[in-house]
């Protein structure tokens, strides 16, 4: 494709974007998408056991994180937040040393499932797997910093399944009531493992529950990087302002299966499924960046073989981590050790080894 | 030294601790201009204002959640059930998430939080206002669960929660609150987290309790002593997890007999826990059968006083176990 010259003013300078800020977030969408299929390769060469896919969430995942301030602000992310993570700071081999659960995992040392990241070094809370849990942690760090009167906003990920959760609606009316500075993005990829929204979302509209609980309810095409990142930064400000939470509901597309473990063409119409592909947030916005004269065919060459090669080196060093050792299983289990761990027992037998 | 009741010495407890640490708050339903339902946090609305000592929607779930992100963002949040009874909305958030995040992060994430539970019954609060659902809790990997029976230890073990890294269930008899007072040491006393106290000395048989049954334990204990000429020694275990497995054993090594007292049903709780640990590491000590004496197989404490005066454990009920025991 050759470049195209346009003649209006970029949507992204409106946004007081340059263009070098829109090719890293292009950027970022692309490394995201290709440690996903990594990984997807892995799981499928019995390297890893389990894989949750954020195909398809890339742009609305990196647009909505883009105005969070690194090593300051504070983010609670969900199983598929693979691209709001590394734009909050997990590298390319953080996601995959954590999915090969290697001993150095920073999330959580080969202890946790893939899929469920956290960093405390990066301000990310560890995940676990009952959906919605993460909301209210993200309200509580809005509170935390609220009473302390901290420069600090928290966000939150989560799917339109999730936000059908009791802790999630307690979570959105605590922050509305105190005006805490957090924000709460929706990935409405249209289905809950197989229940599709119309099964899960009474009204059809989880923006739309905004309202109920006194925060801006902001509808946003998910595959629309510049408008996901318009509706975060203006959230992010408000949250900053003082004048409280917003809820932004994104509709994206799931590109893949729910998970390794699940086929979507037996719930979904293989049509259906085919047309997603259209909807990908990555050619889209490849094709936005071409249109206003930012991205040129060598650009986008330089970009992707950049992003092959990180991704090479970063699996093949995550590769190379060694595994957890089960002499340290009994570990870390309170903060303030009690003499044989968890309990007053001594630790389990290790197989393979006298007892 | 001060005269104190229990929640007098709860309340200075959380005085103490939020003026030495502004990181410390209190958050919970009423727990503000109204001072709680019980009054453990009256005055400390208007000392340190409405965001440190923050009344929140009746949202159990919302309470101990948001307790655990401020905790990971650097707070010391004591969060405050109404009634244990209540606490299942946030069962989710204590079991899955605040006990588990440690580990779960290898480490890198820590809660120091106090959940407070006023709990028991006795007090005419029938099914849903009376509970002792500690035997969760205690059976919870990566949770501290505390349950003092006098005032002294009250406000000690609580200054010691609030100071503690890990997160730490806080069981406070309601029916103790006001039950009577006695002294605690003034200044800053903490009382360890996982130590047991003998609270009375004896040679014919253990008592093993907490909370109020240390009071209606002492009271069997005199009882026994006068009428039997049995000495009974009481071990206010205090800490239900980590228990102190060496004071427990070292009663039973010096008794030969032990009595499990708690009011929570007996099937699967925690005396069970207590019972077992006694079987497997004091076997060849004991010279009676390990027994407990707990409240009956029904699902809550019943409303009308005859009823509630069926489902309690008193002293004469404890002393009846002990004489049969202590004949064995």
């Amino acid at each position: 494709m050759t470049e195209t010259k346009t003649t209006t003013r970029p949507r992204h300078h409106d946004l007081g974007l340059s263009d070098e800020d829109v090719l890293a977030m292009y950027r970022a969408m692309l490394l995201a998408r290709a440690v996903d299929e990594r990984m997807w390769l892995m799981q499928r060469a019995g390297k890893i056991a389990f894989i949750i896919s954020g195909q398809g969430h890339e742009g609305a995942q990196v647009a909505t994180s883009w105005p969070m301030r690194r090593g300051q602000d504070w983010m609670a992310p969900f199983y598929r937040s693979i691209a709001s993570t590394m734009t909050f700071g997990m590298s390319a081999e953080d996601i995959i040393t954590a999915h090969l659960a290697k001993s150095d995992d920073v999330s959580s040392g080969g202890r946790q499932m893939p899929g469920h990241y956290g960093g405390a070094r990066f301000n990310i809370v560890s995940l676990s797997s009952p959906v919605g849990t993460q909301v209210l942690h993200a309200v509580g760090i809005a509170m935390g910093a609220w009473v302390r009167g901290d420069d600090v906003v928290a966000m939150t990920q989560f799917g339109e399944g999730t936000a059908n959760q009791g802790e999630v609606h307690e979570a959105m009316n605590f922050a509305g009531v105190h005006r805490l500075p957090v924000i709460f993005v929706c990935e409405n990829n249209g289905y809950a493992i197989s229940v599709p929204l119309e099964r899960q979302v009474a009204g059809g509209s989880v923006s739309a529950r905004g309202a109920g609980y006194g925060m801006p309810g902001i509808d946003v095409d998910g595959g629309d990087v510049l408008a996901c990142f318009a509706a975060a930064r203006e959230a992010h400000e408000r949250a900053r302002r003082g004048e409280g939470p917003t809820l932004i509901e994104a509709h994206v597309v799931r590109l893949t299966s729910h998970s390794s473990d699940d086929d979507q063409r037996r719930y979904r119409d293989p049509a259906e499924v085919d047309a997603l592909k259209e909807r990908d947030p990555i050619p889209r916005f490849a094709n936005e960046l071409r249109a206003s004269g930012v991205l040129s065919d060598e650009r986008e060459e330089q970009l992707r073989a950049e992003v092959k090669a990180e991704v090479n080196e970063a699996s093949k060093r995550a590769e190379a981590r060694p595994d957890p050792d089960a002499h340290d299983a009994h570990e870390r289990v309170y903060a303030e050790p009690i003499p044989g761990g968890g309990t007053a027992e001594p630790m389990a037998p290790i197989p393979g080894e006298a007892r | 030294m001060a005269e104190l009741n229990i929640l007098e010495a709860i309340r200075s407890a959380m005085d103490e601790e939020m003026e030495r640490d502004d990181r410390v708050m209190v958050l919970g339903e009423d727990v503000g201009r109204k001072g709680g339902v019980f009054g453990a946090t009256e005055g400390l609305w208007t000392k340190y204002g409405d965001k440190r000592v923050l009344d929140t929607p009746l949202t159990e779930g919302m309470i101990a959640g948001a307790a655990m992100g401020a905790a990971v963002y650097g707070l010391r949040p004591i969060a405050e059930m109404q009634f244990a009874d209540f606490v299942y909305p946030a069962f989710n958030q204590i079991v899955s998430e605040i006990s588990r995040i440690h580990y779960r992060s290898n480490g890198t994430f820590t809660v120091p939080l106090v959940i407070r539970m006023p709990y028991g019954g006795g007090v005419h609060g029938a099914l849903y206002h009376s509970q002792s659902n500690e035997g969760y809790f205690a059976s919870t990997v990566g949770l501290k669960v505390l349950a003092p029976g006098t005032p002294a230890d009250a406000k000690g073990l609580l200054k010691a929660a609030i100071r503690d890294p890990d997160p730490v269930m806080f069981f406070e008899h309601k029916k103790t609150y006001r039950l009577f007072k006695a002294e605690v040491p003034d200044g800053d006393t903490v009382v360890p987290i996982g130590k047991a106290q003998v609270a009375r000395e004896g040679k014919h048989l253990s008592i093993f309790c907490y909370g109020f049954m240390r009071t209606c334990a002492l009271e069997a204990a005199e009882t026994l002593a006068r009428e039997d000429g049995v000495e009974a020694e009481v071990v206010d275990l205090r800490t239900l997890r980590p228990l102190d497995t060496a004071t427990v054993l070292g009663s039973v090594r010096k008794t030969g007999k032990a009595l499990v007292v708690h009011e929570a049903n007996r099937f699967g709780g925690f005396g069970a826990e207590v019972a077992a640990t006694i079987a497997e590491k004091a076997f060849e000590h004991l010279d009676g059968p390990v027994t407990r004496l707990a409240g009956p197989e029904v699902p809550g404490v019943p409303y009308h006083h005859a009823l509630e005066e069926w489902f309690m454990i008193d002293p004469a009920r404890i002393v009846a176990a002990a004489r049969a025991l202590a004949a064995y």
